[in-house]
C-alpha cells in the first residue's frame, strides 16, 4: 500500500504543482502510511535549498505500484471466457493502479492453448482479453485507458503440450504499456 | 495444332522470360522434397529425359520438371533418368512406347558466353508410331531463374496434354519460426528457391496475396498486437492496412483487389469488415454478438464465407459481400474452420476436427458432399493452387511440421518441406502474369 501510495502522489504532483493531491479519488487503505520524502521536500517550501534537486524516479514509482498489485495474469478453463472468482482479487487490485492514474495504459493480451486454428484462436483470446476489459469498467476503469488485444495461440507461456501446460496458455495478461 | 501450340507457346515465354528477369535469388533456404505418398487411378505416363547439360548445370532441368509433373498428380513418370537426348535428337518412339510412356520430354541446357543459361526443350508424342514433334521453346535465362525456366516448361507440358493452365511457375508465401525469429517467405510452388519477404521477433501469420500476386497482406505482431500489413514483395514497400482499437487479423483480397476483408475487435468482439485496399474507413459487414472471422471471397467476389461460433461451436457460413442474410454451410462437426474456396468456386476446403485431430476436408459446394482428405492429425491453412487441382496446407509428419500439397481427392500428395523448423501458414499465389 506504501507503494501504491508513492505512485499516487507522484503521479499528483506531475499533474502540477498547484493541484492538491486528491486523496479521495484514490483508494488508500493504510492511511498510516509515512511520508515520502521526494514528496515532502518538494512541498515543504523554504526547508529546501534552493539549488537543491529531488530526484523522482516515475518508472521506478509506476512500475512499484504496478508490482504492489500483485499478479497480473488471469487463468480460464478450457473454452471459456468466464473469469473464475479467485482471479477476482487480481482484476480488483490492477483496477486500483490504473484508476490511480489516468494516464496509464494498459494492454489486456488474451492468449489461448495450442489446439485449433491461428485466427480462430485468435478471436477466442479477444474474447478472454474483453472479459477482463469489461471487468475492470465495471470497477470504475476508464475505457480508454484500456485496449483488449489477442495473442491467440502464438505467444505460449509453456510450451509443453500436457494439459498442465495448456492451463497455463489459456490466460489473459494484463500488461502495462 | 502444332505449330499453334509452339507459336503461343513461344509468346508466352518471351513474356515470361522479361518477367523473371525481375525477380532476385537468393540462396535456397531449404531443399524441400517431393514424397508421392497416394496411387492416382488416371495418370498420364510420361518419360522426361536427362537434358543435355543437365550434369554441369547448376539446377536439374529434368528433375524439376519430372517431380513438378509427379507432384501434380496428373501424371506418372517413367523412368528415364538414364537417357539423355537433347530437343534436335529424335527419339525412337517405340522404345519409349514399349516403357510405357505416352510422351516424352527431350532438352538441354547449355551456358552461355554472358553467363546465362539457353534451357531448351521438346515434347513428343510417341503414341504415334514414328513420333509427333508436340512443339518445344527455348528459354535464355540468368543462373538465378534456371528454376523458373523449368517450371514454365512443366507449364507448357501440363497445358498441353492435359488442356489445364499449369500452376508451377507460381509461388507460395508461408511463415517459419525459428529460434524465435519469424520469417515470411515467398517461394517456388515446389518450395525451392525460398525468399524472405519478412523477418521479425514477434509473430506473422495469415499471409494472403493480393490476386495480381504482387502483394501480401498478413498480420505482423510487430507492435505487440496483431495489426495488417499489406507487403509489395518486389520491393518490400509495407503499408498499414488496419491498425486500430484491439486486434486486426485474417485479411483477405477481394478478387478484383480493391478490398480487403478483415476481421476487426474495435467495436468489441471480432468482427467483419471491408476496407479499402488504399485505406480509408472499415465498413462493418455483419454485426453479431459472437465470433465472427477467417472471411474469404469466392471468386466472383459476390459472397464472402467465413467462420462463426454464433451456433455455439465454429462452423463456415457466408453472406453476401455487402453483409446482408447469412447461411450456414458446415452442418457436420463441432469444430470447422479456416475455408478455402477454390477459383472455379465448386470447392470448399476447410478444416475439421474429428475426435480431438483436425483434419483437411473437402466439401463440393453444390450438393455438400464432404471427404476428409488426409491422414494426418494437425491440418491447418488449406489454400487452393490457382488451376484448382491442388491444395496446399501445413500439417505435423512424425512429429514435425510440413508443408503438403494434395490433389482434391487426397489421393495424391507431396511434401514441400521441413527440415528446418516450424514451417506454417501456406498461401498459393494468383497465376504469375507473364
Amino acid at each position: 500500500m506504501r507503494r501504491i501510495l508513492l505512485a499516487v502522489s507522484v503521479a499528483a504532483l506531475m499533474g502540477g504543482c498547484s493541484s492538491a493531491v486528491k486523496l479521495d479519488s484514490v483508494p488508500v487503505e493504510d492511511k498510516s502510511g509515512t511520508p515520502i520524502s521526494g514528496a515532502d521536500g518538494q512541498n515543504a517550501a523554504g526547508g529546501t535549498a534552493k539549488s537543491g534537486v529531488t530526484g523522482v524516479d516515475l518508472g521506478k514509482a509506476g512500475q512499484d505500484a504496478i508490482n504492489a498489485a500483485g499478479p497480473r495474469i488471469v487463468y480460464f478453463d478450457y473454452d471459456s471466457f468466464v473469469i473464475k472468482p479467485e482471479y477476482q482479487a487480481i482484476i480488483e487490485a490492477h483496477s486500483r493502479v490504473i484508476k490511480a492514474d489516468k494516464t496509464r495504459k494498459v494492454a489486456i493480451e488474451g492468449h489461448t492453448d495450442e489446439r485449433g486454428g491461428r485466427e480462430y484462436n485468435l478471436a477466442l483470446g479477444q474474447k478472454r482479453a474483453e472479459a477482463v476489459r469489461k471487468a475492470m469498467g465495471l470497477l470504475g476503469v476508464t475505457d480508454s485507458q484500456v485496449e483488449a488485444v489477442s495473442f491467440g495461440k502464438e505467444k505460449p507461456a509453456a510450451q509443453g503440450s500436457d494439459e498442465a501446460s495448456l492451463a497455463k496458455n489459456r490466460r489473459a495478461e494484463i500488461s502495462y504499456r | 495444332m502444332t505449330s499453334s501450340f509452339f507459336s503461343k507457346a513461344s509468346r508466352n515465354l518471351q513474356r515470361g522470360v522479361i518477367g523473371l528477369a525481375l525477380a532476385c535469388s537468393l540462396s535456397a533456404w531449404a531443399q524441400f522434397r517431393v514424397e508421392v505418398s497416394g496411387v492416382g487411378l488416371t495418370q498420364l505416363p510420361i518419360a522426361v529425359a536427362t537434358f543435355r547439360g543437365d550434369d554441369a548445370a547448376p539446377q536439374k532441368i529434368a528433375t524439376i520438371i519430372r517431380a513438378d509433373l509427379e507432384r501434380s498428380g496428373q501424371f506418372r513418370s517413367i523412368d528415364s533418368a538414364a537417357a539423355v537426348i537433347d530437343e534436335v535428337a529424335r527419339p525412337d518412339a517405340s522404345t519409349w512406347r514399349q516403357k510405357g510412356a505416352d510422351s516424352l520430354v527431350t532438352g538441354s541446357v547449355t551456358r552461355l558466353a554472358d553467363g546465362r543459361y539457353d534451357v531448351r526443350f521438346r515434347l513428343w508424342d510417341v503414341v504415334k508410331s514414328q513420333g509427333q514433334d508436340l512443339g518445344g521453346q527455348s528459354f535464355p535465362v540468368p543462373q538465378g531463374d534456371l528454376r523458373l525456366a523449368a517450371h514454365r516448361i512443366s507449364d507448357i507440358i501440363y497445358e498441353k496434354l492435359t488442356g489445364e493452365k499449369g500452376i508451377f511457375s507460381t509461388r507460395i508465401a508461408y511463415v517459419t519460426k525459428a529460434a524465435q525469429r519469424y520469417n515470411l517467405w515467398v517461394a517456388d510452388s515446389d518450395g525451392e528457391n525460398a525468399q524472405t519477404a519478412l523477418t521479425s521477433p514477434e509473430p506473422i501469420i495469415s499471409p494472403a496475396w493480393s490476386p495480381n500476386g504482387t502483394q501480401l497482406a498478413y498480420v505482423s505482431f510487430e507492435s505487440r498486437k496483431p495489426v495488417v500489413y499489406a507487403h509489395d514483395v518486389a520491393t518490400g514497400k509495407r503499408r498499414l492496412i488496419a491498425n486500430f482499437r484491439g486486434s486486426n487479423s485474417a485479411p483477405v483480397w477481394s478478387p478484383d483487389g480493391h478490398t480487403l476483408a478483415v476481421t476487426l475487435s474495435r467495436d468489441g468482439g471480432s468482427q467483419l469488415y471491408t476496407i479499402d485496399a488504399n485505406g480509408g474507413e472499415p465498413r462493418r459487414l455483419i454485426q453479431s454478438g459472437s465470433i465472427d472471422t477467417e472471411p474469404v471471397y469466392s471468386p466472383d467476389g459476390k459472397t464472402i464465407f467465413f467462420v462463426s461460433d454464433r451456433g455455439g461451436a465454429p462452423q463456415i457460413y457466408r453472406t453476401t459481400a455487402t453483409g446482408g442474410n447469412v447461411d450456414r454451410v458446415t452442418f457436420t462437426g463441432s469444430y470447422n474452420i479456416s475455408p478455402a474456396i477454390s477459383p472455379d468456386g465448386r470447392w470448399l476446403a476447410y478444416i475439421s476436427r474429428v475426435n480431438g485431430a483436425f483434419k483437411l476436408h473437402v466439401m463440393e459446394l453444390a450438393t455438400g458432399t464432404t471427404n476428409a482428405i488426409t491422414d494426418t492429425t494437425a491440418d491447418e491453412s488449406p489454400s487452393f493452387a490457382p488451376n484448382g487441382r491442388l491444395i496446399v496446407y501445413a500439417t505435423q509428419q512424425q512429429g514435425k511440421e510440413a508443408l503438403m500439397t494434395s490433389t482434391l481427392d487426397g489421393k495424391i500428395k507431396a511434401r514441400l518441406g521441413g527440415q528446418s523448423g516450424d514451417i506454417r501458414e501456406p498461401d498459393w499465389g494468383p497465376f504469375q502474369k507473364p
